[in-house]
Order: C-alpha cells, then structure tokens, then sequence
C-alpha cells in the first residue's frame, strides 16, 4: 500500500501527542503483567539448571523430588516432543536438555508443588550425574579447528571443510572490485574490534501460567512480545496442533526484542499436563541472565581506504558472531548492515556464525547491526583523525542516498541518511566548545524494518465509538499509534477509539512483534481496515439516501453526497450511520489481513560528548544529541522515546555491560549489581531531533523507529571515548579498568 | 525460620546464644533481605533488634557522638551537628544503595556484613569510632577497625551484637572525607574507596592525619603511613606523592568482575588524594 497521493496531507491526529491509554493502568499498578495472574487450584513450578557450561547428562534421577509432600508433577526433556524442524528442535532442547548441556543455566529439570518453598527444595533433590566435558566461551577461541565442540554436525553447506564444528554458517555480501579500490586510497586503515554480549535488560523477567488438561485442551497466559510465536512453539515442544492452544499476551514490562522466543511456557504447560493442575513460573533475574538471550557477542576486522579529500575507495569487514551454543543467523544482519549508510564502489563483507557454550542468542533491538557497525564507523572516524578530515563532512560525501546500490544488494529508494547527517551538522551540539579530557563523537546508525503478516479487524460500535482489534503486543506505544491512525482515516477523535490486544483464539495469524513492524505494519492495516469499513458506511448512507453507493464520499467523519447530482443530503455522521446499523445490513467492521511490505530502511545520526577521568579511566555522558528519519512520527512522545532509550541502552553497552565469563564458564555477574545498566544519574538529557521523509511503502509515509536509535551508540560513544582519552579504543565495553589501561599502557 | 522482637537486649543475646543453627539480626534488613531473596542463606532465626530502646538514637556524649544500631544513613544525613562534625562518616554512609535503601540501611549492618567494600566502614575507621557489643557476658567497647576480620566474617562471639557506635569529639580545624570509584553514579559496590581525616594548626599545616582503605584488602584497611606521610605538610605534591606510594603499597587487592589488581590499586591511591584535598579544604586549610 503506496504513500497517499495526497500532496502534503494535513493531519488533523496523527503527529500529536495524545494521552497513553496504558498509562493510568501502569501508574496505578492495575496493569496486569505475566506473573499478576493467578488461577485455583495452581501450582508454582521451578526449573533445575546446570551448573556446568558444558556437561553430557548421563542420568536424572527425579525419585526422591517425586516424592517430596506437595510435589505434583517432574518433568524433564523426555517429557517434551523433538519436533524435526530444526528450530523448534533447538527451543525444546534449550527448554529442556536432552543429552548434554550447553551452558551454565541450562534448564534440565522442572517440578511443580504446591508451594514456593516445596518446589524449591524439590528441585534440590534431583540428582543430575553430569560428565563434565570442555568448554569455549570466547569466539575467536571456538573457531580454532581444535576448539571444544558445542554441537556436531550442524554446520551448513557454505562453511568450507576443516573449520571448527562450531562454525555453523558463512555468509557474504558486496559488490565492486575491492582490491582495485584499496589501491586507489591514500590512507587505509585495518583493526580489529572485539565486543562482550549483552542482555536486553527488561525490567519484568519472564512470567507465565500455563493449563494444559487430558482433553489436550490448553491456555498460556504470558509476557511476551507474540502470542502466536508463543503458541506455534508451545504446540511443536509439546506436540499439540495450534487449535487446542489460546495464548493470551499480558501486559509487558518491556522486551527490546528478549522476548521472541519461550523458555518456561513449555515447561509450565508439560508440568500442568502431568499434574492436572494450572502451573505458574516466574523467572528470577539469576535466571534471566544466565538462561534467557543476550545478544552476540563479536570478533571484527574492518579495512577501509580513504583519498585525501574523504571519499571512501574500498572497504571490507569479515564479522565472526557467536549466537551462544546453537546455530543463528544473526550474522546475516550484521554483515548486511556493516556498510549500509555508505554509497560505496567496492565493498565486501563476510560473516560467520560460531557455537560457543553460552545461552541462546536472542533478538535485542536491531540484532547484529550495533556491532558491525561500531567497527564500521570507528574506523571511518580514525580515517578523519588521520586525514584532518570533518567526520560529519565525511559521511556526507560518501553517504547512502536514493539510487545507492546498497552493500547488502538492493537499491535505495527514498531515504532519510542525508537529511538526518545535514540536521546534525546545523544542530548547536555539534559546534559547542569541548573541555580538557573531552571529545565528540558520532556514528551513523541503520536498520532495515521489517512488515510482515498482520491481521487487523476494526469494529464500529452502535454509539459510534470504534474498536480495533490488533495481534502485538504493545512494548512501544502501538495501541496508542493504532488509535491515532484509525481516528485519522475515519475522522473521528482519538478518545473514542480503543485498540486492544487480541489473544490466539480471535484474530489470524500476526507476526510477532519485532523488526519495528508494528507502527507500520498493523498501521499499514488498520489504515485499510478503516477505509473498508468506510466504504460499508458509505453503502449504508446511500441505501438510506437512495443513491447509488458511487455518489457517496466520507469527509470528516461522516458520508456526504458525492456532488449536487447526489441530491442535497445533509452528512450522515459515523455515529449515525452505526445508530441505525441494524437496520442498513446489520453490524459495521473492516478487516485487513496481509504480509506487509515496504517498510523502508531507517537512518540516524548520533552526536554525543564525553569527559574521560585520566586517573581513573570514568567516562561522563556529557550531551547526547539523536537525529532520526521516523518517515511520519504518529506519536512523536513515543518516537523521542525509542530514540532516548536507544541511546540510553547503547550508552550500558558501550560503556560497562557484558556478560563476564570465568575460567570455569560460569556467569560471573548474573545481576544487576554487576551487570550495570546505566542508572538515571549517569545519563544527560537526550535530546532528539525527528526529521521526516516520508516512507513511500506506507500511506501516511511511516517508518519504523524502535531499532535503529540502538545501532549508533556503541560507535559515537567510543569515537568521542577515543577523542577524549587520545587512545583508540576496540573493544567494548569501554570499562574503567580498560580504558585507564589503554591511556596508561 | 523463627522471627523473633526480644523484649530486652539480653533477651537477644540470650537467643543468640542459644540458637544452634544460623541466626541473622535485622534492624535494617537492606542486606539481610536481599541474601534471603536471592537464597544465600537461609536463617533458622530472625531477631529484630530496630525496636530497642537507644537503636534509633542520635545522642551527644562526650562531646562526640553515640549512634544507634538502628539509625539509618539518612537520618544521619539530616543530623545537622553530627554532619558537620564527621561529614566523611555520613557521606559513607549516604552513598549505599539508593535514596530507598538509605531509609532503612544503618552503619552497623554495613560494618556487621563485614564486606571490604563496605562504604561507611573506611569512615567510621578514620574517625576512631569505637563499637559497642552487647553479649551473654555483657557490653565491651571495640574499636571499629577491629571488628571485621575477613570477608563476611566479624570478630562478634556467639550471642552478641552491636548497640551503638561512638563517633569521639573533634577540635576545631578538623575534618573528614570519603571517596568511592565505582563504574556508574550510583546504586553500585566500591571498586576501591578511601577515607581521610586530618587535623590542622592555625597555619594549615597538618598535625594529624588518618587513612583508611576499602575494597583492596579482605578488610578494611587502616593505613599508618599514608597517614603519617601528609602530617607535619600543608599538602604538597611531595606530601600528595608520598600519600599515594603509601596507599598503593598498603593494596593487596584481587582481581575479579569488578576491577583489577592494579586497577583497584592505581585508583585507591587517585581517591586518597583526592580525600584528602577534600577533607583538608573542610578542615579550613587553603592549598
């Protein structure tokens, strides 16, 4: 569905800044999130986990937990279906493991009882016989061909022979004759970047309950960013059809992309379907750290060669990720985005995905581009160090435009990079006088959006108030935005329309909530949606008139007649079409169900200043600046914050997170304590700077906004970093002890 | 687990004593509750302490100060007198935790859970501030360097516990300061810390001077030749380096998720200077 035709179209709603309809509900603490449920008769259920990062299970013995007062059921993996697609096959096996465990925190048992305490005293006495065997945290470690195996025979065809087994997938991106290109540089520089994996760091750990009875009947209540992904896992772990199973989404205390995937639901459903009884299990922080996503962690080396006066001649990149212990293809996306904001001759990228003993990579916004992208543009900012070239200039004279061929193969259309890099060089920040032990830094940043299947049904009510009833959860102001745009395509306020969230069992099938699709997407069909049930009201006010359906139009929230050969008519509002519905037809709704395309790529800018401590190698978020193409900011309080949380969180990437790994292969810092994400004082005012281009995929020209506000910061923060403390900095994060290091020797 | 309000502080000690398996004190609960809740112990017995009488107060005595075991971090910041006097003791005691947790934590606790990162505990050393123990064989007063003896673990005999901690009276140009590094700006476990406190003549020359550690050894650690390497000097750059050398060579830190051994070291030495320019400044000297 193209951008509308409409030349410069007012918006009377869309683009203000309309209450929240969550936001009493989450003040008042009546929201209801995964663990506020609860059901009669339920038990609590509890899951066991290895100790070990790499162990075969040679036997489980769950008899004397079994036995225990008030335990009703024990499963283990024997207890869930190997389904023969291989990645529900990985779900089941990381839910619960069969022969060997892969990580510390792998799960390996689960019971349920009738208490908190019972359950936990249960999972004390099963006994695991664990062989230990070795172990590789580190990716670069994992690909040495003599490297420990995570798993065998998991390798795709496109991995040569003779590398590590852990080595899964290659993959390879580029055009252009790179060789001839470097040739042509007067300055090329090569490093290697090396970055810690990452969690998400959703506030609410995950949360269900679960009923699955002897009918083969079940419900999941849970916090998840989609309830279809939840059943259509739920169903192949246990080996159920999706018709039994009704998922309801809770209220969610945020995902970034860490809740795509089930870790307890199939548990909980196996323990309800040995006990006859509703399971309820909620995740500890201990456990969401060490068994729930994090991102990659990443080996990089990136070479770029430069002229004198900026242009950039070549480039190439070879990314090694580790997804943890299975295999994943977060490395495609990192290699695509790698070059994305630069118009390039030749370029060349190739990525390889390596199994190491850490828990299963998932999502975290954007997944895979923060990474490349921070060795990209780090090292195009030490080019304009060493050429006394402007870095902002830089990136304009080589930047990304419409008609690009892009690095990852299609050509640009209509995109925002140039308008975003020119806001910035205007902006205040970016000419502000600098301290002592001070720098600016700043990184282009891009994501490529996704749409995806979407069902949307849009009901008029009788008091012509209307109802939208969507498939996404809500994790960035959706329902708001939802609202926004059915009251503007059907001219009626914002106050009287809601938008809830269906669950499985009363709408079609809907992607999950992820690739910034929902905004766009469910817009996308809610938009259509309004319009079909505006085509059926303005066949009712015809029918009532007693012209012909062609001669009506609605303007303003109401039918009117066409022209004055449809008579004299006075308009027919919404309300007054849906009072007499009953007798036109009967009830008003529209529906849209598609497979979205055209979601148009996403470009910022980053701009921020810090101030390192040369004795003690502290970094200070002095400013911090984001400029973002939303293509239309429906609600622009929600686009100014997904561009605020974006560089909040990459601010805890790039300066303490990481998952920290001992000798042993355990977790370290499986808390927040020592797992630090930034905490409010350390954090500046983020400005923000929207701009918009319109997306011509979409009919109010929206983009999505959630993912591309987390790819610029590890880069502008280590390009400032570096600036500041006279050191370059490759490697992430950016920790006190390692950068006094690096500025000390 | 039993919980238990003992009606008399021997009532307390007497059920300390007496019980055999693992016992735990609450007066703030900012460390107890969260080893329960995150399953690092499990306590047969509870004895809440916090309504006793004296554990909520702050009285003068001796020209100095008598804190209750219950008084929490900031109720010791809004003690004007008390804040002026010792103002390195109470912004220990300010920076644990949050806004939230300085409601309910205490100094007593911070130094019972016997943590070599303890924020309040390098203060406290600093000032001399002396504990006093109640037990199944009565009270004793013991200084506060000598109550941790390693991590997690008190020099405290069986049944007995800490009612109060004496802060002594100061002279006039005196005064104290606490630093801590730690990666964020708050709600974080010292890296390293150290604490000064010094006394000035009329002229700004120091007379006398103590130093005390956190973080870089299993306990908190009182440092006699940093101390002494800044009395007798106005600090100087000589005085300053000396200081450093002395903390850094007192360092026996490890290595772990937080820091380094020479990262912890290198910065114990950056905050003991940095203390001590503060603590001279309150003091009234002028560099």
């Amino acid at each position: 569905m193209a951008l509308d035709d409409q030349a410069k179209r007012t918006f009377k709603v869309v683009g203000t800044r309309v209450g929240r309809p969550d936001g009493i509900d989450k003040v008042t603490g009546k929201a209801a999130y995964g663990a506020d449920i609860t059901a009669p008769g339920m038990l609590h259920g509890r899951i066991l986990r290895s100790p070990h990062a790499h162990a075969r299970i040679k036997s489980i013995d769950v008899s004397e937990a079994a036995k225990l007062a008030g335990v009703k059921a024990v499963v283990t993996g024997a207890d869930l279906a190997i389904p023969d697609d291989e990645g529900f096959a990985d779900i089941a096996i990381n839910c619960l493991a069969r022969d060997k465990v892969f990580y510390d925190g792998h799960a390996v048992a689960a019971v349920a009882a009738t208490s908190k305490s019972i359950a936990k005293q249960a999972i004390r006495l099963i006994k695991v016989d664990y062989e230990i065997l070795p172990h590789v945290t580190d990716v670069d470690a994992a690909m040495k061909p003599d490297a420990p195996a995570v798993q065998e025979g998991r390798a795709l065809e496109n991995v040569p022979a003779g590398m590590s087994q852990n080595v899964t997938t290659r993959c390879a991106f580029g055009h252009g004759d790179v060789d001839a290109g470097f040739a042509k540089a007067d300055k090329i520089i090569e490093r290697s970047f090396k970055t810690a994996a990452t969690h998400q760091g959703y506030i609410e750990p995950q949360a269900c309950l679960a009923t699955l009875g002897s009918d083969g009947r079940g419900e999941v209540w849970c916090c998840t960013q989609g309830q279809y992904m939840v059943r259509a896992n739920c169903a192949a772990v246990l080996g159920i059809e999706e018709s039994q199973l009704r998922v309801i989404s809770s209220e969610i205390g945020g995902g970034f992309g860490g809740k795509t995937s089930t870790f307890i639901e199939p548990v909980a459903l196996a323990l309800s379907r040995k006990s006859g009884k509703p399971v309820k299990m909620v995740m500890t922080r201990d456990e969401v750290l060490r068994a729930t996503g994090p991102t990659i962690s990443a080996s990089m080396d990136i070479k770029i060669g430069m002229t004198n006066d900026g242009r950039i001649t070549a480039a190439r990149g070879e990314l090694r990720y580790s997804g943890g212990a299975y295999p994943n293809e977060t490395i495609e996306m990192g290699a695509q985005a790698a070059f994305a904001a630069y118009d390039l001759e030749a370029v060349e990228t190739v990525g390889w995905n390596v199994m190491t003993n850490r828990p299963k990579e998932i999502p975290y916004r954007a997944p895979g581009a923060p990474t490349s992208i921070y060795a990209v543009e780090s090292v195009v900012d030490e080019l304009c160090q060493e050429l006394g070239l402007d870095p902002l200039d830089v990136r304009l004279l080589n930047a990304a435009r419409k008609g690009t061929l892009s690095a990852y193969g299609p050509t640009f259309n209509e995109i925002g990079l140039v308008a975003t890099l020119e806001a910035a060089k205007a902006h205040p920040h970016y000419t502000a006088p600098l301290g002592p032990n001070q720098g600016r830094g700043l990184s282009c940043g891009f994501w490529f959006n996704f749409g995806g299947n979407t069902c949307v049904s849009l009901n008029i009510n009788d008091d012509g108030t209307v109802g939208v009833v969507e498939g996404n959860p809500d994790i960035g102001g959706s329902r708001a935005s939802i609202s926004m745009m059915a009251a503007e395509e059907l001219g009626v306020p914002y106050e009287k329309v809601r938008t809830v969230i269906a669950d499985t069992s009363a709408l079609g099938f809907n992607d999950i909530t992820d690739g910034s699709r929902v905004t766009f997407a469910v817009g996308l069909a809610t938009i259509e949606a309004a319009r079909a049930a505006i085509r059926e009201m303005c066949r009712r006010a015809a029918k009532i008139w007693g012209i012909d359906e062609d001669a009506v139009l609605w303007e303003d929230g109401a039918a009117v007649p066409a022209g004055p050969n449809a008579g004299t008519h006075p308009p027919m509002t919404l309300a007054e079409i849906a009072a007499v519905a009953g007798n036109t037809g009967g009830p008003i709704a529209g529906h849209h169900e598609v497979n979205a395309d055209g979601a148009g790529v996403s470009f910022g800018v980053h701009l921020v200043d810090t101030e390192v401590d040369p004795e003690t190698g502290a970094t200070k978020i002095l400013r911090y600046t984001v400029f973002q193409d939303a293509g239309k900011a429906v609600h622009p309080d929600y686009v100014e914050g997904q561009m605020q949380g974006g560089a909040v969180q990459g601010i805890g990437w790039a300066l303490n997170e990481e998952y920290i790994y001992g000798e042993d292969g355990r977790l370290q810092n499986a808390g927040f304590l020592d797992y630090r994400i930034p905490v409010a004082s350390d954090l500046p005012e983020i400005e923000t700077v929207i701009l918009e281009i319109p997306n011509p995929g979409h009919p109010y020209g929206v983009r999505g906004v959630g993912e591309t506000p987390i790819v610029p910061p590890l880069a502008a923060i280590s390009n400032a970093v570096s600036r500041a403390a006279g050191v370059r900095m490759c490697e992430l994060p950016m920790s006190p002890p390692r950068l006094l290091k690096a500025m000390t020797g | 687990m039993r919980y238990v309000k003992p009606e008399s502080y021997e009532a307390a000690s007497a059920l300390l004593a007496a019980e055999d398996g693992i016992a735990r004190i609450l007066t703030g609960g900012t460390d107890v509750l969260v080893m329960l809740k995150a399953e690092m112990v499990e306590p047969d017995l509870m004895v809440d302490l916090k309504h006793l009488p004296g554990m909520h107060d702050i009285a003068a005595e001796d020209g100095g100060f008598r804190i209750g075991a219950a008084v929490s971090s900031a109720e010791l910041g809004e003690h004007a007198a008390l804040k002026a006097m010792w103002p390195g003791v109470v912004e220990g005691a300010e920076l644990i935790g949050s806004t939230q947790v300085q409601n309910r934590a205490t100094i007593v606790g911070n130094l019972c859970t016997a943590s070599p990162a303890a924020d309040s505990v390098p203060g406290l050393v600093t000032a001399n501030a002396v504990a006093r123990l109640h037990g199944p064989h009565g009270t004793r007063d013991v200084p506060v360097v000598e109550i941790p003896v390693s991590p997690g673990k008190t020099m405290l005999a069986k049944g007995e516990f800490i009612t109060s901690i004496y802060l002594p009276a100061r002279p006039v140009g005196a005064s104290d300061a606490y630093l801590r590094f730690i990666p964020r700006t708050e709600m974080d476990i010292a890296v390293s810390s150290a604490a000064v406190s010094l006394e000035l003549d009329a002229g700004g020359t120091i007379t006398a001077a103590r130093v005390a550690i956190g973080a870089v050894a299993p306990t908190v650690r009182l440092v006699a030749d940093a101390g002494a390497a800044i009395v007798g000097t106005k600090l100087d750059d000589d005085a300053i380096a000396a200081l450093i050398a002395a903390t850094e060579a007192a360092c026996s830190p490890i290595t772990d998720k937080r820091g380094t051994i020479e990262f912890r070291t290198k910065t114990a030495g950056v905050l003991a200077k940095r203390a001590a320019h503060i603590a001279y400044s309150r003091a009234g000297g002028k560099t």
